[in-house]
């Protein structure tokens, strides 16, 4: 698919990374480490011919979420908990539920990377597949005194062009609906996170 | 050479490496972090089978899982704060009302 190199670099990035969100004590060296991470799933992106959604990945997670834990990170007292255990009572079974998936799920890839096909790297498909799309629009002209619409068929060239082809055409609806879903999050957030007005007599 | 299954693998270790802090840590603004990791992870899938299979619908459905994690996070913080306030610690374990 690409170089291996830039696929070991930056998958040690992510692991470090999210082993560093797990182990850190204080909520600020884990949003850092996560920080970390989205950035090295936004490079592995890139080498999956992403281009698009590594540029989205690193706006909205490393630039908006990111600000918005740092926020509540300063928001919220962390000195008031910092003498006591980071993890919680039950975290012995629950690193050993992590462990049994970890086993689970890892048997399950290697099981089925032994099928063919799943692990013929050279099956891979086009990647110019995946910066293109043809589109078909109705092109009306008026040819002696008549409105004539022909269909004419032309390529988009690149990632983020083809993805606003999908977005807008083939996936509107939800679209739609996403962008209702952020307005009912932000109204939630706003009502959720003020203070309760005093009442003014 | 690098194959679909290597970015599997990763992002099943990540998807993991999410789940354990959730079931692990204390603090209730890491166990929201956690959850960025597992949407991550599940993004890192999805576009590694739309890179294998040479399909875009992979690329589109990350966009939605993205807002999702953004609404996600918003909400998720909100309810953090106003938890903050109500009982001054934002610890899983102080939240106990339900426990049986």
């Amino acid at each position: 698919m690409t170089a291996p190199f830039f696929f070991w670099f930056f998958a040690a990035v992510v692991v470090f990374g999210a082993v560093g969100v797990v182990a850190m004590r204080q909520p600020v060296h884990s949003a850092l480490f996560l920080l970390l991470s989205f950035f090295g799933v936004a490079a592995l992106f890139i080498t999956l011919n992403a281009e698009f959604l590594a540029a989205v990945q690193v706006l909205v997670y490393a630039g908006g979420i990111m600000v918005l834990f740092l926020f509540t990170i300063m928001l919220v007292n962390i000195r008031r908990t910092a003498g006591q255990p980071f993890v919680h009572t039950q975290a012995g079974a629950g690193l050993l539920a992590g462990i049994l998936l970890l086993a689970i799920v890892g048997g399950t890839v290697v099981a089925s990377s032994r099928v063919r096909g799943l692990s013929d790297a050279g099956a891979a498909a086009d990647p110019a597949r995946l910066a293109s799309t043809s589109i078909t629009r109705n092109v009306t002209e008026v040819v002696n005194g008549k409105k004539v619409s022909t269909p004419v068929t032309e390529e988009v060239a690149g990632n983020s062009q083809a993805i606003a082809w999908g977005l807008y055409r083939d996936y509107l609806l939800p679209f739609e609906i996403a962008s209702v879903f952020l307005l009912v999050a932000m109204i939630g957030a706003v009502v959720l996170g003020k203070r309760t007005m005093e009442r003014v007599d | 050479m690098i194959g679909v299954t290597h970015y599997v693998a990763l992002s099943f270790l990540l998807f993991t490496i999410g789940v354990t802090g959730v079931l692990v840590r204390r603090n209730l603004l890491t166990v929201l972090m956690s959850i960025e990791l597992i949407l991550n992870a599940a993004n890192l899938n999805l576009i590694a089978f739309s890179r294998q299979l040479g399909d875009l619908n992979g690329q589109l459905f990350a966009v939605f899982v993205i807002t999702l994690a953004a609404g996600e996070a918003a909400i998720g913080l909100a309810i953090i704060i106003s938890m903050y306030r109500l009982k001054g610690s934002v610890n899983l374990d102080d939240v106990a009302e339900l426990k049986g």
